[in-house]
């Protein structure tokens, strides 16, 4: 047997007292597809930086085929071979794809003129290599994220690696295109290229990967062949506790009251049309269809932001009209955005005002804001989101992606909503803080009554909580799917015939 | 669409076409010769002026001291060549640059190492600079009966004279030359250059271009320096051109430059831009403002066509970026 191609032995790393790397090891052996498993803060990114070069290790030591090399710069890691491939792809927007791709080589080759000529032709065969098609002279913006994750993958692979790190490469994509990516790391490993997956998501990494380390607040808690491991015994090394295997089911009650939620006929030209869709109290609905189907933008119309809609909206057999944002706000009803730092959070504020944002106006007397109850109100929505923290005055930005989402949602659920419409409710977030929202929102929908429809790619995530999931195509509901009935396969199914 | 027409110069021609063939229907009498070389006239030096504020645009930032520091360095120049009573031509527009491009270390200066808005940072300096000149070195004109010699006979230089049946005599300015030797050197510098690429990258994301291995700081100077040392050299041809150095000239000219650039495609986010859209849209302002003159529009209301100019392009621009985000 070659011996490994990167070792940590007894890697330490401490930030400010805090320790954030105790005493890891972690061995990847060449041509392997190693997963590197846990919760977010639980490590991960630390480690791809000690590998990378990034991070000097306070202990231990790095082993490179055979021998210790120490200290690593990101230079000298890219030497050994070591390419990192970051979330964000760290690529240029404005600038075209062959661009993109050559870059790095002028630059690295200390080029003063860029010949252009040149530039296509290492782009091209970049682009060879990985045996893909891309517009060569299209503006990386104009890609999906898909195009530009495979642009970052063909750069990283123009310095022949012989390690690839990807931080989570799976996060902003379809089923489909995680798939097609599968394929792609897979071709690249059959080159005898080691890859090492840095992920959250359980299903992904027993598809694609042969080793796996899990981590749990900077210690390996778990390591072996995929074949050892099983979603709950990931589920329980990453979280430390038994995976909640239970599901949330809403039975219609003999004599129901009228639906709280029920659209006729909706729809918003050039988007989505005909929908016919109704939430009793206390039920959960899933939606779900591939990108672009319609889904965002029907529950941004359910927020008032379409004005243009056709058809008819009944909220408790009530007629009304949503035309504007704070129509849908004054009818009770709360939207959780996909992009929810984009769009939901107040990064740099402290918690309490981002839990409070929506709410001041109620808390308004002749107005001057009642901060007694404000501060009331918000440390009981952190005790009741569970949110880790100690106190409500910490900015947003200091808590995990879990907590952020907890914020999120606490804040639309401070004004006695009566529907709720969560896009993505749990993307990005890890697995321990995913059973945590899912069991406030079933806790709310059982409890207060309210109607949620919950839009997610997350199969099992909607099989567990909804009483029905939707499936929507090009603007249209295309399939509705009790889940009484529906298995996860099933669903998965169905929503592969789509494309 | 095909790539001719997906480029957002290929708009801006289409525009300047359009404003032509309007502006000769209503006044007939503006596309005869004569305007037309005063026309090309008035594009070098808003157009030399807006070359740097492109390449600073591109970076990601913006540059509004561009016409104090030129104002600056015109002046600082004459008044040295008056007391020495030196009468060439190079060494001036040599020291006009090189004050403009020490300026311009000022404000890169500030946003590199104090990570300040660009936009608060020229305006401070321009603000400064300007009053600076205006308060310590001088608030009087040069008159023509003044003006170094070798620097009016130098502007005067023209490619083409006609004499027109009524006996006067009309030119296509020489300086026109130096405008397209610029603009073809800002050109090849950021198509052509690492540098360059640098300043589309650093545009496009400033993090990325820093892990890709370029030299944000590096670029950060090259910009701010390129756009004061233009500003230099366009300050002391603007009074060569037109025979009187007035301290206070200019004030304002920074809108008219911007509104150039933004209407020749550059992107105010940055990472997008180009010469030629740029001197296309530095033609279309001057056309603009020519033909409001033409038709007897009063100067208020051109500033009002040049702000409206701004807000539109800056829409079309935000629009398009937008977009492709989404």
């Amino acid at each position: 047997m070659p011996p490994p191609l990167i070792e940590l032995r007894h890697i330490s790393k401490h930030f400010a007292g805090v320790k954030a790397l105790d005493d890891v090891s972690l061995t990847i052996a060449p041509g392997e597809i190693h997963c590197l498993a846990g919760e977010n803060g639980s490590g991960k990114s630390t480690i791809i930086k000690v590998i990378s070069g990034v991070y000097q290790p306070d202990g231990g030591e790095i082993v490179i085929d055979g021998a210790p090399a120490r200290p690593l710069t990101p230079i000298s890691t890219i030497a050994h071979g070591v390419q990192v491939i970051f979330q964000d792809f760290s690529l240029f927007n404005t600038l075209t794809v062959a661009e993109n791709l050559a870059l790095s080589t002028e630059l690295s080759e200390r080029r003063r003129l860029v010949n252009w000529r040149r530039v296509r032709k290492v782009a091209e065969e970049a682009l060879a290599r990985l045996g893909v098609q891309l517009d060569l002279d299209a503006d990386l913006d104009t890609l999906p994220t898909s195009g530009r994750q495979l642009v970052a993958i063909a750069r990283a692979l123009m310095s022949n690696p012989r390690l690839l790190i990807m931080d989570e490469p799976t996060t902003a994509l379809t089923r489909k295109e995680v798939e097609t990516l599968f394929g792609i790391v897979r071709d690249i490993q059959s080159r005898g290229i080691s890859i090492l997956f840095v992920s959250h998501k359980m299903r992904e990494m027993l598809e694609i990967s042969e080793r796996i380390t899990v981590l749990r607040n900077g210690r390996v808690v778990g390591e072996g062949p995929t074949g050892g491991w099983d979603e709950v015994s990931i589920t329980r090394a990453m979280t430390g506790h038994d995976p909640s295997g239970e599901t949330y089911r809403w039975t219609r009650p003999a004599a129901p009251p009228p639906p709280r939620l029920e659209t006729r006929g909706f729809g918003v030209p050039g988007l989505f049309s005909d929908v016919n869709l109704t939430i009793h109290p206390g039920e959960i609905v899933g939606l779900s269809g591939l990108l672009g189907a319609g889904r965002t933008e029907l529950a941004m119309a359910l927020f008032g932001m379409y004005p243009a809609y056709h058809g008819s909206i009944r909220i408790d057999g009530q007629e009304v009209r949503l035309g504007s944002v704070q129509d849908a706000i004054a009818q009770g009803i709360a939207y959780v955005p996909e992009d929810r730092l984009g769009e939901g959070l107040f990064l740099t504020q402290t918690i309490n005002r981002n839990l409070l944002a929506s709410s001041y106006g109620a808390l308004a007397h002749n107005g001057f804001i009642d901060f007694v109850q404000a501060h009331k109100r918000s440390s009981a929505m952190i005790k009741g989101m569970q949110i880790a923290t100690a106190t409500g005055d910490r900015p947003v930005i200091e808590l995990s992606g879990g907590n952020q989402q907890r914020v999120v949602i606490g804040r639309w659920l401070m004004n006695d909503e009566r529907i709720l419409v969560l896009n993505g409710p749990t993307v990005g977030v890890d697995v321990g803080s995913k059973a945590g929202i899912h069991r406030k929102i079933r806790d709310l929908a059982a409890s207060a009554g309210l109607a949620v429809l919950m839009i997610s790619d997350d199969v099992p995530e909607l099989v567990q909580n909804c009483s029905r999931i939707v499936l929507m195509h090009r603007g249209r509901f295309v399939e509705d799917l009790p889940t009484s009935e529906a298995t996860e396969a099933l669903v998965a199914d169905r929503l592969k015939a789509l494309t | 669409m095909s790539p001719l027409l997906r480029r957002s110069e290929t708009v801006i021609f289409l525009v300047v076409l359009v404003a032509v063939v309007v502006i000769g229907v209503i006044n007939p009498a503006a596309w005869n010769l004569g305007n037309i070389f005063s026309l090309l006239r008035a594009n070098v030096i808003t157009g030399i002026m807006a070359l740097g504020v492109l390449t600073v645009l591109i970076s990601g930032g913006i540059d509004i001291s561009v016409p104090y520091f030129a104002m600056a360095a015109m002046y600082v120049t004459l008044l040295g060549m008056l007391n020495t009573g030196y009468s060439g031509v190079a060494l001036p527009f040599i020291a006009a640059t090189l004050i403009g491009l020490l300026l311009g270390v000022l404000n890169a200066f500030f946003v590199d190492r104090m990570r300040m808005i660009p936009m608060i940072v020229t305006l401070g300096t321009g603000t400064m600079v300007r009053g600076f000149l205006l308060g310590v070195i001088g608030t009087a004109n040069i008159n023509i009966d003044r003006m170094p010699p070798s620097l009016i006979h130098f502007a005067s230089l023209y490619l083409v004279k006609r004499v027109q049946p009524d006996g006067t005599t009309i030119e296509l300015s020489a300086m026109i030359v130096i405008y397209l030797a610029l603009a073809l050197l800002v050109h090849l510098l950021l198509r052509h250059t690492m540098i360059g690429r640098g300043v589309y990258a650093m545009g496009g994301d400033k993090e990325a271009a820093r892990r890709a291995g370029f030299d944000v700081r590096r670029v950060t100077y090259f910009v701010y320096c390129l756009s004061g040392a233009l500003a230099g050299f366009a300050g002391l041809l603007y009074v060569s051109m037109s025979w009187l150095a007035n301290p206070r000239d200019l004030a304002g000219a920074e809108m008219d430059v911007l509104a150039a650039v933004v209407l020749g495609g550059a992107s105010i986010f940055g990472g997008r831009g180009s010469v030629l859209g740029t001197m296309l849209g530095v033609f279309t302002l001057v056309l603009v403002n020519n033909s409001l003159i033409i038709l007897h529009v009063s100067t208020t209301w051109q500033r009002v066509a040049v702000g409206v100019i701004v807000i539109a392009a800056t829409a079309t621009t935000a629009w398009r970026d937008r977009k492709r985000l989404a």
